[in-house]
């Protein structure tokens, strides 16, 4: 590629890349540095910011976080994997109709599902609860593991279940020696986009959750006003909340393209 | 390998029929992994549908409980007329279109720069993704104080820093969430959803056919006419997708009107969702934000509708490969 193209490439990531660089450059200056005006970029570092943050603030948001994430993921995967392999491997009938059934779902907005919602966890005594999170996170995400798991046990060549199914193994053998080898990158994708969606939810999180239960983002909120702002601790929350999926998302790359397209664009 | 390479429409989507006895039991074992996903799915997203029916059908403000009775449709005749919620749709038009329209475009050019071999091509890759990776709610904040704040946000110190570059004693201060709140808003969404459109056309151009480029090119194709006839029909498929996928996202935006305007100034960024939110949970009119809510529905249907056509037909191919 002629240097010209090259440069204009770089530029435009840079662009790009600028809000987060600054994001972080202001996590590590203290706040009367911070919030100047031009913004002065060389400003001593400090790691107080961070220390600030989980020295109390932020820590039990960022364990429901964690909670609501993990758990949730586990259960997607508990009942997307057996119901990707009976709409692949050996598929029941009019499969096709069920996936789109699956996918359906997720084009209905979440607004129009939440007062009914918020009135059913309220008679429940389940608002302010992290497990009615895991809960709605399992629904939400479940479509798409569903969709992500079945692209993937796809690919099992169909002659060599056959041949397996000829020579006498039974289903455990088929399921651990065949398909859990080519299924487990998939297994990994899906459960990395389903921690991603979940980490950052926010509608559910901000109206079902008041002191006990709720989440990163839901910290976040307390930054919203401008009076009184403090502008380095909000970048080093941000940075923080943000850097469990940043890592997963620059580790998986690949992967995440074939999530985010429902496994329609390897 | 490519799920999208074009292949015979005519397929088999359901198992050959086998006569016999031992048919029915057969068929429920099949079944059986299958049931707790769709109980499940059923249970939580399609029963909570059917309550905002009932709801919508309501009076019922929780300020005034002894008021609460059946109403018909009167709901649905107020979300007709209301001007705030006629806003809000003509908002939500706005705000979906031009985000995703913006971004596919950027995605796109981005796409073409990132599929040629250039020093740091992975490394430029990763930083342009982020992003998309950033919490939403995180990235709202940053851009509403970092970046749009008329004292001290990034902006407004940088048209200072270039102001006095040539000598005047201060920038403007333009405090651009008042001034063109709606813009803002989009250009935060556009930041953050250009990667996503960026990462599926840039996979719809690795799949490209080499040996029709190299045919191309040896026919003496410029690089103008290579990109208009043979990349960019290649591309549709995934240039839909990303279309749909990015609107039935942006469509539901909830979080960067909640944190960086709040639908403010007036309700010049009030979306849907937000509006929404707002009679739910300000007015606690629960009978008029759930007729709200069913008009969504039923405007999501019609989106869903082209939506899982062109899913369907990428699907299709890829089942009778």
């Amino acid at each position: 590629m002629s240097p010209v193209w090259a440069f204009v490439a770089w530029l435009a990531t840079l662009a790009f890349f600028a809000p987060v660089a600054w994001m972080v450059l202001t996590s590590f200056h203290q706040e009367s540095d911070a919030a100047t005006n031009p913004p002065s970029l060389l400003a001593p570092f400090t790691l107080d910011q961070y220390e600030l943050l989980l020295g109390r603030d932020i820590t039990p948001y960022l364990l429901n976080s964690a909670m609501a994430s993990v758990i949730s993921t586990l259960l997607v995967l508990a009942l997307a994997i057996p119901a990707a392999y009976a709409l692949s491997i050996k598929p029941v009938e009019k499969w096709t109709d069920v996936m789109f059934f699956f996918l359906s779902t997720k084009f209905l907005p979440v607004i129009a599902a939440l007062l009914p919602i918020y009135l059913i966890a309220k008679d429940a005594g389940m608002l302010d609860n992290v497990w009615t999170l895991i809960v709605l996170y399992t629904a939400m995400n479940l479509p798409i593991a569903v969709w992500m798991m079945r692209s993937f046990l796809a690919e099992v060549p169909k002659e060599i279940l056959e041949a397996a199914e000829v020579d006498g193994a039974g289903l455990p053998t088929v399921l651990l020696r065949i398909v859990g080898p080519v299924a487990m990158p998939g297994v990994a994708a899906t459960a990395l986009i389903c921690f991603i969606f979940s980490w950052n939810e926010f509608l559910f999180a901000v109206n079902l959750t008041a002191t006990n239960a709720s989440t990163a983002p839901v910290f976040l909120v307390g930054f919203i006003t401008n009076e009184g702002l403090f502008l380095a601790r909000l970048c080093a929350a941000a940075t923080l909340v943000s850097l469990p999926v940043l890592i997963a998302g620059w580790a998986a790359q690949d992967k995440l393209v074939r999530g985010l397209s429902l496994g329609a664009v390897k | 390998m490519t799920t999208l390479t074009p292949a015979p429409r005519t397929v088999r989507t359901d198992p050959p029929h086998r006569p016999g006895k031992r048919e029915t039991p057969n068929k429920w074992r099949r079944r059986i992994p299958l049931l707790p996903a769709l109980i499940f799915t059923v249970v939580v997203t399609q029963l909570p549908f059917v309550a905002t029916l009932v709801i919508s059908t309501f009076q019922w403000n929780i300020l005034k409980p002894g008021e609460r009775h059946f109403t018909g449709l009167s709901n649905y005749g107020f979300v007709f007329t209301d001007e705030r919620l006629r806003t809000a749709v003509l908002n939500t038009i706005a705000l979906t279109a031009s985000v995703v329209i913006l971004s596919v475009l950027l995605g796109l050019g981005l796409a073409l720069l990132l599929d040629r071999r250039f020093p740091g091509r992975g490394l430029a890759r990763t930083l342009l993704i982020t992003p998309f990776l950033v919490m939403p709610v995180a990235a709202a904040l940053l851009w509403k104080h970092a970046i749009y704040n008329p004292d001290y946000g990034l902006l407004n110190g940088t048209l200072n820093a270039v102001y006095r570059l040539f000598g005047a004693e201060n920038g403007p201060t333009i405090d651009w969430l008042s001034n063109s709140a709606m813009p803002a808003v989009i250009v935060s969404l556009v930041w953050q959803w250009t990667p996503f459109m960026m990462l599926i056309l840039l996979a719809g151009l690795q799949a490209q056919p080499g040996d029709v480029l190299e045919a191309a090119r040896v026919d003496g194709a410029s690089a103008w006419q290579t990109f208009c006839h043979i990349t960019l029909p290649h591309l549709r498929q995934y240039i839909e997708l990303g279309v749909l996928l990015g609107t039935i996202y942006v469509v539901q935006t909830f979080d960067a009107v909640f944190t960086i305007t709040q639908g403010g100034p007036g309700s010049q960024t009030t979306n849907l969702p937000y509006e929404i939110y707002l009679t739910m949970f300000r007015k606690y009119e629960y009978g008029e934000a759930a007729a709200a809510g069913v008009v969504v529905v039923i405007g999501a249907i019609v989106i869903a509708t082209f939506a899982l056509r062109t899913i369907a037909s990428l699907f299709r191919e890829e089942v009778s490969r």
